[in-house]
């Protein structure tokens, strides 16, 4: 919680040449030190936050080991084995076991790893910059077209949970890049309402005022000195809408409207799982640990971005 | 009171009425044409390009495919208001009649779901809030953690590996009598206990620091009554509407935990529906589902007036 511990006061912010100046003596003022930014200091925060750290640094293993893997060693994550299928974990050569048609998990866990974390990454995308432009455009212009912008918003918003994806599916067709889009699609309320939220408070700072004033044109003040203000919240959502997009990616791809077999997906692998739920257990724990592991995981970081961006809301004190 | 009523209604229709264009242009703006559609299902094998030419031109004639845009959605409208939702392209059924048989299975299972989170949820939050950092605040910490991490289809796995298959006390899947509802609702009602217990543990914190609480203490009322009747009263406001949010999540949540457990509800009817293309019975089940969250969602914003006197006039 606090920002400035005595022990982070750089050298050269010594006292001396103040007080030195106040007893008369002709020097010249001393150069004011530049204050670290509400990012810095955010991001410093973070640093001391224990569990924040931990599961930045897991969520990165995870994500180089799903990428590194593929590219160092060549992996066949669809080769079939039918003399080795459903073997359990702990197996010799399958670490995790095979799934009913003598596919190693290792590898496949590893190749749906890749596809939930760069799909979740996607459509986190999309709804960040769709919804982050709308925001910005309705905060900041208002009027009517805040009206119009905001109505849609709170259309989006009578398709509860993943129902706004399904209807995007039907519309789409399915697969898992249009799955993608869907869940994308879906998120751009949030970001929609947190980005105009924050507009409209910053709109009426005085510095604003005074870049208007100036005649700086609207939009480089909209996104030169309004955008830095919503970064913060964006980023905290953002996290937490990774974890909500992986979820409902898997969600779909369970329903059988992503990827397709043969494809590894967690979701899918899940599913597939339910029919040898009697006699291979590991087939679901494992892919759904995962699942669970890596959402939790950046849930877990979630809550460590937003405490470290703005630490008057932090929950952990409490 | 009626003034507030009045405008939450009055600010609710545009929403109703974009959301039902939305769901009306599903028709329309899927690749191809709706004919070709239904005729793609109904006459798969029939070769004759005449006789198909006329089955087209009645079809169109017969739900007005041939009339402008707007008058068609004008027309979709009154029929769904009058609950003629058209016919399933595959059932051959009123998309009414399918929704009206399986309505009642989903709603149980939402139902069921719902009590047991609030009660659950509020009941675990209250304890945490009192018992704040002790091993059991905790516990109830991070299994509401976990029921927002794990996705429910997981949960409902690992249920019927524990209580079918490695305990055989519960039937895995299927519809009808209490034991094919609790995993289910379980698993359907899981998530939303973490959600209330982590905001009733919240909310209650909050108020529990505030002065008239401290003078209810300093007067030595009995503590149960002090959270009874000063504390919730004021902590509830925050709940009921996540409450009344939980209530379409449930539904849309329906849609995975019916596929799970093989239940016979709206939400595997509109799985099923889009995985064979059958797009009156998916309008009609998402019309249904988007129009009763905004009802609900207005509810909720009318009971908000009558619980906390001071929206009312804001």
């Amino acid at each position: 919680m606090a920002s400035s511990t005595p022990g982070s006061v750089p050298p050269s912010l010594s006292r001396e040449p103040i007080v030195s100046s106040l007893q008369g003596a002709k020097r010249p003022m001393p150069r004011i030190p530049s204050s670290p930014g509400p990012y810095a200091r955010a991001w410093r925060r973070l640093q001391h936050d224990r569990t924040g750290m931990a599961m930045l640094v897991f969520v990165v293993a995870v994500a180089l080991v799903v990428i590194l893997v593929p590219a160092v060693i060549t992996i066949d994550p669809y080769k079939q084995d039918l003399r080795a299928s459903l073997l359990p974990p702990g197996s010799q050569g399958h670490l995790l076991g095979t799934d009913h048609f003598g596919r190693d998990l290792v590898l496949r866990m590893i190749d749906g790893g890749r596809a939930s974390l760069s799909l979740g990454l996607i459509a986190v995308t999309i709804a960040v910059t769709v919804g982050g432009l709308v925001g910005l455009v309705a905060g900041y212009r208002g009027g009517a077209a805040d009206r119009v912008l905001m109505r849609l918003i709170d259309v989006e918003l009578a398709f509860p949970g993943i129902l706004l994806a399904l209807v995007i599916v039907t519309i789409l067709g399915s697969g898992s890049e249009k799955l993608t889009v869907a869940v994308g699609i879906g998120g751009i309320p949030r970001f929609a309402r947190i980005v105009r939220g924050t507009v409209l408070a910053t709109k009426h700072e005085l510095y604003i005022e005074a870049a208007r004033a100036v005649g700086v044109p609207g939009i480089r003040i909209a996104f030169v000195h309004v955008l830095p203000q919503v970064l913060g919240p964006v980023l905290t959502i953002a996290t937490f809408g990774m974890a909500t997009a992986i979820l409902a990616i898997a969600a779909l791809s369970f329903l059988g409207l992503g990827a397709q077999p043969p494809a590894a997906e967690w979701g899918l692998m899940l599913s597939d799982a339910r029919k040898y739920l009697r006699i291979a257990w590991w087939l679901a724990v494992v892919p759904g640990l995962a699942i669970s592991i890596v959402v939790l995981a950046v849930n877990l970081l979630g809550d460590a971005v937003r405490d470290a961006l703005d630490p008057r809301l932090s929950s952990g004190a409490d | 009171m009626a003034k507030f009523v009045g405008a939450r209604l009055l600010e609710s229709i545009p929403v109703l009425v974009l959301s039902s264009l939305l769901v009306f242009s599903v028709l329309h703006l899927i690749p191809g044409d709706p004919v070709d559609a239904m005729l793609g299902v109904a006459s798969f094998g029939v070769g004759d390009p005449e006789l198909l030419k006329k089955q087209e031109e009645a079809i169109r004639l017969e739900l007005g495919l041939n009339d402008p845009l707007p008058i068609q959605y004008l027309n979709w409208v009154g029929r769904a208001l009058r609950g003629d939702l058209g016919q399933s392209y595959i059932r051959h059924a009123p998309v009414s009649a399918l929704i009206a048989e399986r309505l009642p299975s989903t709603i149980e299972l939402a139902f069921t779901a719902l009590v047991l989170s609030v009660v659950f949820g509020i009941g675990l939050g209250i304890l945490a809030a009192i018992q704040r950092n002790s091993p059991l605040d905790r516990i109830v910490m991070l299994v509401s953690l976990g029921g927002v991490s794990t996705p429910s289809f997981f949960f409902a796995m690992l249920l019927i590996l524990l209580l079918s298959v490695g305990l055989g006390l519960l039937p895995a899947t299927g519809s009808g009598g209490l034991d094919r509802l609790i995993m289910p609702a379980l698993v359907l009602g899981y998530n939303a206990t973490g959600l209330i217990a982590r905001l009733t543990r919240a909310s209650l914190l909050e108020v529990l620091g505030r002065e008239y609480i401290t003078t209810a203490r300093a007067k030595g009322l009995p503590f149960r009554l002090i959270i009874g009747r000063h504390a919730m009263r004021n902590a509830l406001i925050p709940i009921v509407t996540i409450v009344g949010l939980q209530l379409g999540q449930l539904v849309a949540g329906s849609v995975i935990v019916e596929t799970v457990f093989a239940r016979q509800g709206i939400g595997q009817l509109a799985i099923d529906a889009i995985l064979s293309k059958d797009y009156p019975v998916v309008q009609g089940v998402i019309l249904l589902t988007a129009s009763s969250y905004v009802v609900a969602n207005l509810l909720v914003d009318i009971s908000y007036g009558f619980i906390n006197p001071r929206i009312r006039t804001s």
